[in-house]
This record gives C-alpha cells, structure tokens and sequence, in this order.
C-alpha cells in the first residue's frame, strides 16, 4: 500500500472511530432525528390513518327547526366526512375560536320557508352563516361545498320524483401511494434525516477549524501529505459517517414505524450515498470560508435550517404556493427529501432516483469546488 | 542533514513577518532561534516545515529545495508544534498510529517506532491511557515522541516546553541533546533565554522577522555591545571626580550612579573589580556591599533591540 493510502486510511478511520468513541454524541446523532421525525410523523398522520379520511368536527346550530332544516341536519349527520355536534349559536362560535371544531353552521329562523322560493327565484334567500377557523382555511370551501351539496338535495327533493337532486356521479377517492397503506412518518424521517444529517456535516467543517485553532492541522500538514488526501479523507469519513447515521434511522424508522422502502432499494442507496456526499461536501466548504469557530457555527445553522425548511423537511413541498414549489427545485434539500419519499413511500423505481442523485452530486461538486478554491492551506 | 534558511521572506498583506532571514542548521547541533513573542520565529518554522512558501528565499535540505504539501523531502523533517496536538480522547499508542499513519507507516515497522520513541519518551507505561489523563509535561513528551515516529533528520522543535514543570522541562531537555548526539539536526525556538543557554550550540536572535545576530553563546557575549555588571553600594557616595576616574579604566564599558548605588559594566569582571574597588578605596570611599551578575542572553539581546525579551 502507498504511503499516501495509509495516510488516507489513517484520515478516515481516526474520523471514524471518534464518531463511535463518543457515546453520548452517538445517541444524539441517531436519537435526534428519530424522535424529532416520530412527532412531526404522528402530526401527518401516522401510520394507523392508513387510506382512510378522518371525519372533520363541525358544529351545526339550528334555529328554524322546519322540517327542511331538520332534513339537511340528518343529511350533513349522515355524511361520512363530518362529525356533526348540534349546540347554540354561541358555544357554536366559542368552540371554533378554541379551536375544538373546524367550523360551525348556523341555520337561521326561517330557512325552511324561504329557501324553496329562493331557489326558483322568489323571495329573498335565506342566509347560512358559517364560522370557521381561519389557520385552516381549507375547511370552508370543504364544508361550504358539502353544505350546499346536502341543502341543494333536500330543497329539491319535491320537484324529483325519487329523492331529490343529487350529485350526478360517485367519486371514488383512492390514495395514490406505494403500499396498501400511506404512512405518515415516511416524509417526517425523510426530511428530519436530512436536516439532522446536515447538521452533522456543519460539526465536520466546524471540526476542521478547530483542528486549525488547537494546531493538530498545522500537524497534519507537516507530513507530506496533498490536499487531495486532507480535505478528500475528511470528505470520505463524514460521507461514512452520514450513511452510518440513516442507516440506523431508516432502520428504527422501518422496525418501529413502519416505513417501508416500497420504491427501489437501490434508488434509495444512490440517493442515500448522495445526500451523505452533499453534507460531507458542505462541511468542507463552511470549513473553507469559515472565520472562527463562534462566528461559523451560527450562520452554518441558520443556513441550514434555511434550506431544510425550503427543501420541504418540515413542512411537504407540495403544500407550498406554486411559485414556492418552482422556486425550491433549486434548493439541494428539496431533491434530498424529495428522493427519499420517491424510493419509500411513494414507491417509484429506480430510474426515478437518478434526477435527485444527479442534482446532489452536482451540489456535492460546487461545494467541493468551492471549498478548494477558498481553502486558505497556509493558515493554522 | 544540513538545513540551510537562504533569504527567508513572508509578508502577510502589508505586514512583513519575516525579511530576509538566514541561517544554517548542522547535524549533530542545537540551534536556537530566540526571540520575543511575535518576532517571526513561528512564520520562520512554518517555512522550515514546509508548511508555508516563502514569499522569496528559499529552504534546502542539504542543497535539495524544500516544497509545500506532498512533497516528499518533508519526510526528513518533523515538526514538534508549540500547541500540543493530540487526540485527547485516543491511547497515547493510537495517537502515535495515527501519526505513524500520515508518513505511511504501518504494521511491524510502525509497532517497532511506537515502542522505540515511547521508550525515548518514558511513556511505555502509559501507553494505554488516553492524553487527557496525562500531566502537562507527559502530553509535551508525548507531543514530541508524535514528531520522531518516522525518524526524521532535522527536528523542529517550537517552544516544546511551554507550561511544563522544572522536572518534565529536564526530561525533555535530556531527549533533545540524545537526538542530537545521535546526529540530528534540531532548530529549537523559544522566548526562554534560560533554554538556549543550556541547550543550544548555536544561537539566532530574532526581531521584527529580522535576524539581529547568528553565533555560538561564547560569540555573542564576546560581540553584542554588553557587559558584565559590578554593583557596589558607599556610603557617601562617589563624587564626579571619583565617576569620571572609573570610567577612564580600561575594560570598564559603562558606569551609573543611582542613590548610592553604583553599578560598573565591564567586559571581564575579574580584572575591573579589583581596579574599581582599590581607586575608589583610595579616594577614601568604603565599600559597604558588592554584588556581581555575569551577562546573559536578556542583556544580549537588550543590547541588540533596547528592549527585554519578556517586556515585548
């Protein structure tokens, strides 16, 4: 073996075996992102919603009690996607500002009496009022709309001769997923893997200035050693690092929660292998241009929380704006999280992988870059 | 294997660091590069070591230019650094492996080297404990015994002895001139005068990352405008006349009058004292106290900046 390659064997295995030696730091590099995605995984669902769609909690006050009103009441009841509580306008209102029900609906005095001459255009139409809380704002189209689907049945049912007017078709919904069950601490592992692992690649660079503030790199490179074998060993011994930590986080992840790599495994080794290289590659490039320890680590993190947040880690890309969407396919992390849910539980095949590890590896270069052309060799 | 400093130059924007530095380390020597904190000395060793280029100069080992990151010729050097670089958390026996390691040393022969230079050391006993349990003087041994795995020709040593205690400071000194009677060459900095008296061969006074003197001890005392100092203390004192009478003997270099303190310089105190002490007795002075100090490398290099080596 060249005497290079034992220095670089010797680089990597001191970084791995420090990574080992230290306990307590161990745990919390595993531990973190698994209870950190377990909370944000049982907050999407979990994985005993499987394909099935939970009732939303909606008040209904009835002040007509005609017969009509009496009639949506029982129909909106019967509905599957709601759970009805009838109570008083005002416990109405107070248990949506609490935040205990999505939305209330008040039926007026009335109703019943004017909402058949409304329909044909006679008279003045009754008017429904809905309460609904505005940090959901998805609710009141879904409530309004299924609220107008039951009145509409039950005004017209006297003009049909069986049942009334009815929606014209069945919607089936399917969860389009790659099991027979969505999990919902898929994506939380994802992202959180990714935030926590970056986070671990941000240690690495800020070890590399400690190194240089305690004089062990002005020992390093005392020896005769290239760049390519000091910056490249420290590439390669976090990128080991960053895989040794998903592995034992999708595991826990697969054993305790269900996850299931149900897209290609291999897909999701290269996206695996990327992300790691990415970390390792952005550690080597705060290194670069970092000042100090102190001054470093802060906007590292800040940085990174940046981009775990854009690249949809916290919150699934696909709730953001459109324009957001569009915008964060140039964030790395989008193409990290985005990889990852592609090869578990959206079970895409393996060609599907090789965008997301071809735009980590070309992130992976840029930083590399970067850091080579930033690297001050003769600073201790 | 001979080191050899030839115009050494480093500016770092618009601060010169080192100018024109020169010198010559010799196998089988000690040579000490003395200087105040912030002289240049490190940037000078820095340059030594191949760890940085100079801005012009150059640095050879026996004649072969001495080059920055792999280049292989920094396989004769080894670089004893001021801070002390270890891994805390690994045996004093992982830290050497690793170290061992990074000049291509494994196996048989990199087990041979551990046990050679921990012997050296006086640390096989503690081989298996970790830096961090170790006294100031044992990480500075083991420090040491890190730069000697692959056996290199020219040692440089950058004030190896910082926060040691008197006891681990001599066993450090005994390794040292071990090495170098066994043929190294060493360059040694330090602000410690004390040290480059007892260790070195060969001395070179280092100001502003300039080179005031290069010489043996015995040279720069013979040659630096100092001297050797005679205190006697009268009661009364001595008149002007008496002053300007000791002044005009030869040898004497320099005469202060403080209170009734008078203090006589001279290049040999053996042959002024005498002198001094009969004229003054003469004139009918009485000598109530006499103290004398032999000139040391503080004076030396006093007399070459005007300033202590500890006040800069």
């Amino acid at each position: 073996m060249s005497p290079s390659l034992i220095a670089f064997k010797a680089l990597v295995a001191k970084d791995l075996v420090l990574f080992l030696r230290d306990r307590r730091a161990l745990m919390v590099s595993v531990l973190t992102p698994i209870i950190v995605a377990a909370f944000f995984g049982f907050l999407f669902g979990g994985n005993g919603g499987g394909n099935t769609v939970s009732r939303m909690p909606v008040g209904i006050t009835d002040l007509d009690g005609s017969t009509l009103s009496k009639a949506v009441l029982g129909q909106l009841t019967a509905d599957q996607s709601l759970q009805i509580e009838v109570m008083p306008e005002a416990a109405a209102r107070e248990r949506v500002l609490g935040g205990k029900l999505r939305a209330a609906v008040i039926i007026p005095p009335g109703f019943g009496a004017a909402a058949p001459g409304a329909l044909l255009g006679r008279g003045e139409k009754p008017l429904l009022r809905l309460f609904y809380d505005p940090s959901q704002s998805i609710v009141q189209p879904v409530v309004a709309g299924l609220v107008t689907q039951h009145v509409m049945q039950e005004v017209t049912r006297p003009f049909a001769a069986a049942g009334g007017m009815s929606v014209p078709f069945t919607l089936q919904s399917v969860a389009v997923a790659s099991g027979p069950k969505y999990n919902g601490y898929a994506h939380a592992f994802a992202g959180m893997s990714v935030q926590f692992i970056l986070f671990m690649g941000i240690d690495a660079g800020v070890a590399l200035l400690l190194m240089r503030e305690q004089g062990m790199w002005r020992r390093l490179r005392a020896a005769p050693l290239s760049r390519g074998v000091l910056l490249g060993s420290r590439a390669i011994g976090t990128t080991l690092i960053a895989m040794l930590i998903l592995t034992v986080v999708y595991a826990a992840a697969e054993l305790v929660f269900g996850v299931r790599i149900a897209g290609s495994f291999a897909g999701f080794v290269l996206v695996a292998c990327a992300f790691a290289l990415l970390a390792a590659t952005t550690g080597l490039m705060i290194a670069a241009v970092g000042r100090s320890v102190a001054a470093t680590r802060g906007v590292a993190v800040f940085s990174v929380l940046i981009l775990v947040m854009l690249g949809g880690a916290w919150v699934p890309a696909f709730l953001f704006p459109e324009w957001l969407q569009r915008a964060t396919k140039i964030v790395p992390t989008r193409w990290a999280v985005d990889g990852l849910d592609a090869m578990t539980w959206r079970g895409l095949p393996l060609h599907e992988a090789f965008l997301p590890v071809a735009v980590l590896l070309g992130w992976s270069l840029l930083f590399a870059l970067i850091a080579l052309w930033r690297f001050d060799w003769e600073k201790d | 294997m001979q080191l050899t400093a030839d115009r050494l130059e480093k500016n770092f924007g618009a601060v010169t660091a080192v100018a024109d530095v020169s010198f010559t380390a010799v196998p089988g020597k000690v040579l000490g590069l003395l200087g105040p904190n912030g002289a240049g000395k490190s940037t000078t060793i820095s340059m030594l070591a191949g760890l940085m280029t100079p801005d012009s100069g150059s640095v050879r080992l026996d004649g072969a230019p001495l080059g920055t990151g792999a280049d292989p010729t920094k396989r004769r050097l080894g670089l004893v650094t001021q801070e002390i670089a270890l891994i805390e958390e690994l045996s004093a026996r992982s830290n050497l492996q690793f170290f061992g390691g990074l000049y291509g040393l494994a196996g048989a022969a990199l087990a041979a080297r551990i046990s050679a230079v921990l012997e050296l050391t006086s640390l096989a006993d503690r081989a298996r404990d970790p830096p961090k349990e170790f006294s100031g003087g044992m990480r500075r041994r083991l420090n040491i015994a890190c730069a000697l795995l692959h056996e290199p020709q020219i040692l440089l040593l950058d004030e190896p002895t910082v926060g040691v205690d008197p006891q681990s400071r001599n066993a450090i000194f005994d390794t040292i001139k071990l090495l170098a009677a066994e043929g190294r060459t060493l360059v040694y900095t330090t602000h410690y005068m004390e040290e480059v008296e007892r260790l070195c061969d060969r001395v070179v006074v280092i100001d502003h990352g300039r080179v005031l003197a290069d010489d043996t001890l015995q040279g720069l005392f013979a040659n630096a405008p100092v001297a050797n100092r005679l205190t006697l203390r009268y009661d009364p004192s001595p008149d002007e006349a008496a002053l300007a009478e000791i002044k005009d003997l030869p040898g004497i270099t320099h005469v202060e009058l403080a209170n009734s303190e008078l203090s006589v310089f001279a290049a040999d105190l053996g042959i002024a004292a005498p002198r001094v002490l009969e004229r003054l007795a003469a004139r009918g002075f009485s000598c109530l106290e006499l103290t004398s100090r032999r000139a040391n490398l503080e004076d030396v290099f006093l007399g070459l900046t005007g300033r202590t080596l500890r006040d800069t």
